[in-house]
């Protein structure tokens, strides 16, 4: 059926290790620039206004062989960063032009330089995401911070970018992410519909290509979704916390569904989809987007929150699901994951809301364990 | 031909500038303890960059916990802290800084009846660290107590901020200027804050004259292990009296001791740059694997997380709040990037005429130790600096191995040694 031939397409341009989607992109568009987007946040409007590609840049998966990576960084460091590291040594990343990191954490602000100093070829930008939300001052830092990545973008393009191209841009991924949101929603409504397996490869493989590309395909999901027939299962109803950077394997995801859980929602891909509304469109692009990053960006383990605090998050999401448990999902060695545990375990035990901690690296071949521990909590869930 | 001394291992380094820094951070310590008995108003910071100067100008008692933290280690005390935060769900790859000190917190170590007062403010001065914003969530949740997120931009592009960097952080002063003001009930005196910037001003210039000196040969004192007793005074007191006056005094002891050739060891054999901080829980162990070669540091990183003085900024009275800005962003070590960070220590293997780097890589602290690998290709590969690499911790016990260690250390200056006769053939 349709759906499954999209998603099929979408995972074989997941799985290109040669990121054969950014090549055609470049055959097409002679002179055309790609670039690589570090997880979790880039303003991504603007490299597009820039008439250049934006590519998720999520490491190599268990696609590479650490061969120089692992004398950079130390055994104590996530595997994203190692194999981001890695790709460039391997020359995975000639196809890239420039790259663009955030102050997400220590290790990924420390990897932007070793990047810069390694490939001297690679624009490498950095940005610093505001962590105070209250002072006023704020708003027109985080514009100011973007509008010096602008520049940056120009100087990479070689062309200045004009206030109506950031416009549409702006509009382009407002409707992508919309439509994520409504794919989210009918997930949550009716997951028999669209797995997480499916969602994430529909969502994943959209940061490889244009993306008015990317919003045809979720808009045709869309549209083919309520035709399905299947039938809603006895599962257990969970929300996944903590992949927001590091991704976990497809094959963990599925593990997951297979033990008998419906994931109604996640933070896979958190700064892909980062606005809990559309950004504003009648206000001037940067500005609208830094009133959006400061008012109304998604909580996150990588970002300050001020008075709304990330827990109060993580409950409420669990009830808006109607979600019955949480399912941490960490990748091992990431500090800002670990480190928002602690406090997430405290709120989930006073809301009664059992969880379950599963933490993943890359290079995960073996999941029978990981399905045990997951059987095992399904069934202490159905049977309670 | 190649030997390591033998190091009595309760051989004592103290000199009287030591002795001086105790005294004057255990009389803080006795402050700190009656303000938690009477209650009196206390603002948390971190130590990278911060403004203590602020909190100073409204008589709030500062508080570190990352000193807090160390002193645990120091003695001996951290483990069953760390457990005890492990045990709350912590992971045993968080920094082991933050886990010592919640596990100490838990057991009752702020307000009345413990060794620091409760926080009436946490001011998180997010300084380069993201840990340190989840430290400081996790303490002014526990704590109750009200947080300023101190949001300091990363010093992203070349070696200077931009002026939007500069103006955010001033307008953010301005803010916690007002928090203070609120919580204290006083009044801000501008002129106050200028006469404790005087203060800061003198002591960073002290402190500057002295890490000079180590240009000596044999240098006076040691760089790394002798810097820790001079960063109580320089980050947690910065800003009074006793501060500027005990640097008055180092400077004087260190050029006597200059001058008389004098230096911590018997003989320097080896001048090195130490890079990351030091294994607390054995720090005397680890300083005796280096005096066992005659090695001595001239110069270190790890002593330039607060401040980065011996390159000229100061803090500057006629512009109270853009200096304090400029130092958060540019004038430290750990807002500048990782190659920034190679390049202060090409300055200091050139100007401090150094023959080695020595860093020490610490497992909680991704901040200094991510891509250090990639720092020891650039300084072998690149510049031929000759360049260990030996891993710990700064605060967990576990971490340390002492016959590996020694192992290592005794390794590369084994091979050192045998290169410095080689060249002198
Ligand atoms: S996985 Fe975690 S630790 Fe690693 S780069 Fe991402 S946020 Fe940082
Ligand atoms: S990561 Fe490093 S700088 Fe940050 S709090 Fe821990 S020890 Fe300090």
């Amino acid at each position: 059926m349709a759906i499954t031939r999209i998603i099929d397409r979408c995972r074989a341009r997941l799985e290109d290790v040669e990121f054969g989607s950014v090549r055609d992109w470049k055959a097409r568009h002679p002179g055309g620039k790609a670039v690589g987007c570090f997880p979790v946040y880039t303003p991504v409007e603007i490299i597009h206004a820039a008439g250049m590609l934006p590519v998720g840049l999520f490491g190599g998966g268990n696609t590479i062989e650490l061969a120089n990576a692992d004398a950079r960084f130390q055994s104590f460091v996530c595997s994203i960063a190692k194999t981001t590291l890695e790709m460039g040594f391997q020359g995975r990343l000639k196809l890239l032009d420039g790259t663009i990191f955030s102050s997400i954490c220590d290790v990924a602000r420390n990897l932007s330089s070793v990047m810069a100093r390694n490939f001297p070829e690679l624009q490498v930008e950095y940005i610093h995401h505001a962590q105070n939300m209250t002072s006023p001052a704020a708003v027109d830092y985080v514009e100011s911070e973007f509008a010096r990545i602008q520049r940056n973008m120009e100087r990479l393009a070689g062309h200045p970018v004009s206030q109506e191209a950031l416009a549409s841009s702006l509009k382009t991924y407002n409707r992508i992410r919309g439509a994520l949101r409504d794919l989210y929603r009918v997930r949550r409504e009716s997951p028999h519909l669209i797995s997480t397996v499916e969602l994430y490869v529909l969502a994943r493989s959209g940061t490889l290509v244009p993306p008015e590309e990317h919003l045809g395909e979720l808009m045709e999901v869309l549209a083919l979704l309520h035709a399905r027939q299947d039938r809603p299962k006895d599962r257990v109803r969970v929300v996944i916390e903590s992949a927001f950077c590091e991704q976990p394997p497809l094959d963990l995801l599925q593990v997951v569904e297979e033990a008998g859980c419906y994931i109604v929602d996640d933070d896979l891909l958190t700064g892909w989809r980062w606005y809990v509304e559309d950004v504003p469109e009648d206000l001037p692009p940067l500005r609208a987007l830094a009133e959006s990053y400061i008012r109304q960006s998604v909580y996150s383990s990588v970002r300050h929150d001020g008075p709304r605090s990330r827990t109060a998050g993580l409950v409420e999401k669990v009830r808006r699901a109607g979600a019955q448990a949480v399912i941490f999902m960490p990748a091992k060695f990431c500090e800002p994951a670990l480190f928002d545990y602690p406090l997430f375990r405290l709120a989930l035990e006073e809301a009664n809301i059992p969880h379950l901690v599963i933490e993943f690296e890359e290079k995960m071949w073996t999941f029978e364990r990981t399905r045990n521990e997951l059987e095992t909590f399904v069934e202490s869930m159905l049977f309670d | 031909m190649a030997t390591a001394i033998r190091v009595d291992k309760d051989r004592k380094y103290q000199s009287e500038v030591n002795d001086h820094s105790k005294r004057i951070l255990t009389e803080y310590y006795d402050q700190l303890a009656r303000a938690a008995r009477q209650g009196e108003a206390s603002g948390f910071l971190m130590i990278s960059g911060n403004c203590v100067e602020i909190l100073r100008a409204f008589d709030m008692h500062p508080v570190f916990p990352e000193v807090n933290a160390l002193q645990l280690a120091i003695r001996k005390q951290s483990l069953p802290m760390i457990l005890k935060a492990e045990q709350m769900g912590y992971s045993s790859d968080n920094c082991a800084y933050v886990k010592a000190d919640i596990g100490m917190l838990m057991s009752g170590g702020y307000g009345p009846q413990g060794t620091a007062p409760s926080p009436s403010l946490v001011v998180c001065n997010y300084v380069g660290c993201n840990v340190y914003v989840k430290w400081f969530e996790h303490i002014a949740e526990f704590c109750q107590a009200p947080l300023f997120m101190l949001d300091i931009p990363f010093l992203r592009e070349g070696d200077r901020p931009s002026q939007d960097d500069i103006t955010y952080v001033v307008r953010q002063l301005q803010e916690l200027i007002a928090t203070c003001s609120r919580i204290t009930g006083k009044p801000f005196d501008i002129d106050r804050l200028r006469e404790v910037l005087a203060f800061s001003a003198r002591a960073e210039e002290g402190w500057s004259r002295a890490k000079h000196r180590c240009k000596s040969r044999p240098a006076p004192f040691d760089a790394y292990f002798d810097s820790i007793n001079m960063m109580g005074p320089i980050n947690v007191l910065r800003g009074t009296r006793e501060a500027a006056e005990f640097f008055d005094f180092a400077v004087e002891a260190f050029e006597a001791l200059a001058v008389q050739g004098k230096g911590p060891l018997a003989e320097e054999r080896f001048r090195t740059i130490v890079e990351g901080p030091p294994p607390y829980p054995y720090y005397r162990n680890f300083r005796n694997l280096f005096a066992a070669w005659g090695a001595v540091a001239v110069n270190s990183t790890y002593s330039t997380v607060g401040g980065l003085w011996e390159f000229g900024f100061r803090h500057d009275p006629r512009r109270p709040l853009e200096s304090i800005a400029e130092q958060m962003v540019v004038e430290n070590l750990t807002n500048r990037s990782l190659t920034a960070r190679y390049q202060q220590i090409r300055r200091y293997v050139e100007d401090w005429a150094a023959d080695a780097l020595v860093i020490h890589s610490i497992k909680s602290c991704r901040l200094f130790s991510a891509g250090q690998g990639d720092m020891r290709e650039y300084f072998t590969r690149e510049l031929g600096v000759p360049t260990l690499l030996v891993e710990s911790d700064l605060e967990d016990p576990r971490y340390y191995s002492e016959a590996q260690m020694k192992n290592r250390i005794d390794a590369f200056f084994e091979a050192l040694e045998h290169k410095k006769f080689l060249a002198k053939g």
